[in-house]
């Protein structure tokens, strides 16, 4: 089948410096703001890129630094953000999806980034090789 | 992110203003920690109507204080008004830990 092409689209990489994830959340949300989507939608999206791009730092990159990318792409209503870390990878993606799982118990975190991307987003996938790295897809369609 | 703590007997109320992520939460973190320590506070009221933003590195920092209070026999209490927040404040279950209240006011009445 024929990907269909996107509307529109925009690329975005940055040092996994934890001052950049405030950026990168409004950055998405600006783009976004092109389907004038209402607050809470655009809430919704701050909050799961936010998940993401943290996850991408602490936990795929941790202590080294290195870059994270992020694409979007809006196909008609929908407006879709990957989250991309060429860091430590996933070895058990259904584990760390679990609600309240995390792996870093003695540093205080929640272990809800997942969950929250799940309940604020329509679509995520998750892709990752274990010392490659992963990527996050969030799809979330934004209704006229 | 700013923070304004301020203290009445043994509750230390402390007001977020600004974006609560995982770079503010560090700084959040200490700051809270320190003041409990110092002035032996029993009961803490995070008061979040002044923030813009908050995910579930928040989350994690409401939790750890309360783990740290509830140890000591201490209360915490949130007073929030904002959907965003109120909507992760749920979501992750911190409303069956502790009491989300409409003010400050309210709060300290229900410690
Ligand atoms: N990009 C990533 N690279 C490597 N491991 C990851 C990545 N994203 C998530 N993980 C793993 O999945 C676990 C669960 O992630 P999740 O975001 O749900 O919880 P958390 O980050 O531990 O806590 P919280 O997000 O609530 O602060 C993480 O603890 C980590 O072990
Ligand atoms: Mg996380």
């Amino acid at each position: 089948m024929e990907r269909k092409k996107p509307d529109n689209q925009m690329r975005l990489e940055f040092l996994s410096k934890s001052s950049n994830e405030s950026f990168a959340r409004a950055t998405v949300a600006a783009f976004a703001s092109q389907l004038d989507p209402t607050l809470e939608v655009l809430a919704d999206i701050k909050t799961a890129v936010s998940e993401a791009v943290t996850n991408a730092i602490i936990h795929g990159y941790g202590t080294s630094c290195g870059i994270v990318h992020i694409e979007c792409e809006i196909k008609g209503r929908d407006l879709t953000v990957i989250i991309r870390d060429n860091g430590k990878g996933i070895s058990n993606i259904e584990e760390a999806r679990t609600p309240l799982y995390t792996g870093m118990p003695e540093s205080e975190r929640s272990g809800m980034g997942f969950t929250v991307m799940e309940t604020f987003m329509d679509e995520i996938e998750v892709e990752s090789v274990p010392g490659v790295g992963t990527s996050i897809y969030l799809t979330k369609h934004i209704p006229e | 992110m700013k923070i304004q703590l301020k203290l009445k007997d043994r509750t230390l109320i402390a007001k977020l203003s600004g974006e609560l992520d995982h770079h503010s939460a560090k700084t959040v973190k200490e700051m809270l920690e320190n003041a409990i320590e110092t002035k032996a506070c029993v009961n803490l009221i995070f008061d979040l109507t002044g923030l813009t933003f908050m995910d579930s590195s928040g989350i994690g920092v409401i939790i750890g204080r309360y783990k740290l209070l509830q140890g000591i026999g201490g209360k915490v209490k949130i007073v929030s008004d904002k959907q965003s927040v109120n909507k992760l404040i749920t979501m992750s279950g911190l409303t069956r830990l502790m009491e989300v209240c409409e003010s400050v006011e309210q709060a300290i009445m229900n410690l």
